[in-house]
């Protein structure tokens, strides 16, 4: 018996010397992989810190230009930039309510049924694949120029973020209550209403609110592609050389950003 | 008692009330918000997109690949150069490293940066350092100093102070007591929410090229834009392609990371 201890112990020596390299040092290789990776990205893109150094004075050059923001352009700018909280606004919503009931879809102690859970799954996936803009990009040529276009590619992109956050907290939730409604058998949608949505509403409610805050970011470049806003006029402005109306853009997007962010911060600390 | 009663009563009617008027006026905000929108009808429509998209141009498969290489390169630099100057932000903006002052300011500091979408500083980048993926690669990573270093400062301040306390007590400076107590404990996550900024540049820099920043987004917009719907199939198959390979990769490493 100790024979044989013995030698399986020194087979498993043996073995372990016998791994690869791979296996005896996976960090150094993932550091030889990584490095691999990052010198072959920086030779390919023809990077060079010279170019950055050049363009430090034109950089600077540009931010004299853009100073001081021309402030007699902001009231024409607010229309715009109400139309963009508007599509971020809608966006955000219907990206809210149709993520609902793929969520509890996409939950696998929710739905049991395999093949409408990896339908979910797929679906929600495969949209936050495209990027923003690129939705944006799409429907202009479909629902026209305009906010409508930025509103519809809001609603996929929101959808895809909002199911995503909160698949993964509706598989975390405690499974007590579910249990307790199924054993005296509850049908379905009255345990989703009554063990399911109240263990999942505040962090539903948070990541909503956490989505409108990219959405209105997301929302002030969407008019870059046509889609309404205030992106569109910022673009415009840039492209024409009128760098003080676009310096009064930027500083009006950017105050609005950080008062929605701190309301929205605001509301979600009292949420959780 | 009965006073008492019609008190509660009285109230949870004012409830419902209130809470009545409030639904109420959310629905109009939102009929006006929706009716607001108008549809400027187009000549095009879905279906005729849907039937010209198919099937995708595939000889044009070679010169998208090369496109989306160019932006999957962009996001390593600009990824690995905000995950290395996040850093020292990460520590400013931890309130057990800089006091409550100095965190506060530090993170209005990152939040600023993070309100500047990747594609407003794309544009801006481009004025500076001129058509190309430089452009983009700097305008990646300035955003992503923002976010990162967010995240940076709170993993700081989570760590477990009973090692920083220990190498403290065998007489370290502060450079070793870094080195050996707080890296150790700080790096995976470092890293693993470097790889994660990694998933969201690679899907940014598709369309960075929107604004002349370089990758994949010069030859999409061009073709959207020339209505060549076969050619913008073939750009998305290749992107949603590339995009879910890297987040299963990326992905997989961090479930080993942390």
């Amino acid at each position: 018996m100790l024979t044989v201890t013995s030698r399986s112990t020194l087979a498993e020596m043996k073995a372990q010397q016998n791994k690869g390299l791979l296996a005896r040092h996976p960090w150094h290789f993932a550091l030889l992989v990584f490095a691999l990776v990052y010198g072959w990205s920086f030779m390919r893109l023809g990077v060079d810190p010279i170019m950055f150094l050049k363009g430090f004075p034109q950089m600077g050059g540009l931010l004299r230009r853009m100073w001081p923001p021309d402030w007699a352009y902001i009231p024409a700018m607010i229309g715009p930039l109400a139309e963009t909280a508007q599509m971020a606004l809608l966006g955000t919503t219907f990206g809210g309510i149709l993520a609902v009931p793929t969520v509890l879809m996409a939950a696998r102690n929710v739905n049991s049924n395999r093949g409408i859970y990896l339908a979910a799954r797929t679906v929600m996936n495969f949209i936050r694949t495209i990027p923003d803009i690129l939705l944006a990009a799409l429907f202009v040529p479909v629902l026209g120029v305009g906010p409508l276009a930025g509103a519809a590619a809001l609603t996929l992109f929101s959808f895809g973020i909002i199911c995503k956050l909160s698949s993964e907290s509706i598989e975390a939730i405690d499974p007590g209550p579910l249990e307790a409604m199924d054993a005296v058998g509850s049908g379905k949608l009255s345990q989703i209403a009554f063990a399911v949505v109240p263990q999942i509403l505040p962090q539903f409610t948070a990541h909503v609110l956490y989505v409108l805050e990219i959405n209105v970011r997301v929302a002030g470049i969407l008019g870059m592609v046509g889609a309404g806003g205030i992106g569109m006029w910022l673009n415009t402005s840039m492209a024409i050389f009128q760098y003080r109306k676009a310096a009064a853009i930027i500083l009006m997007f950017f105050v609005s950003v950080m008062l929605i962010d701190y309301a929205s911060r605001k509301l979600r600390e009292r949420l959780i | 008692m009965s006073d008492l009663q019609a008190q509660i009563i009285g109230k949870l009617r004012g409830g419902i009330y209130k809470r009545g008027f409030l639904l109420a006026l959310i629905v109009v905000f939102y009929v006006l918000l929706i009716t607001d929108l108008e549809y400027v009808p187009t000549r095009l429509s879905a279906m005729s997109i849907i039937k010209s998209a198919f099937p995708p141009d595939w000889s044009y498969a070679g010169s998208v690949f090369k496109g989306m290489m160019e932006s999957i390169n962009m996001a390593v630099v600009g990824t690995v150069m905000a995950a290395v100057l996040a850093i020292p932000f990460g520590f400013l903006a931890a309130f057990t490293v800089t006091g409550k002052k100095g965190s506060q300011l530090t993170k209005t500091l990152l939040n600023a940066d993070r309100s500047f979408p990747e594609l407003l500083l794309a544009i801006i980048f481009v004025r500076a350092v001129g058509l190309g993926p430089f452009a983009g690669v700097l305008a990646l990573g300035l955003h992503s100093i923002g976010t990162l270093g967010k995240l940076y400062s709170e993993v700081v301040e989570a760590i477990d102070p009973n090692p920083v306390e220990g190498v403290r007590a065998t007489g370290a400076n502060s450079v070793a007591t870094t080195w050996f107590a707080v890296l150790p404990q700080v790096l995976p996550e470092f890293v693993s929410y470097a790889l994660y900024r990694f998933e969201i540049n690679v899907r940014a820099a598709t369309v960075l090229g929107f604004v002349g920043a370089g990758g994949i987004g010069k030859p999409l917009i061009l073709n959207i834009s020339y209505r060549n719907w076969d050619k913008v199939a073939m750009i998305m198959v290749v992107i949603i392609v590339a995009v879910t390979l890297i987040d299963t990769i990326s992905g997989w490493l961090r479930s080993k990371l942390v």
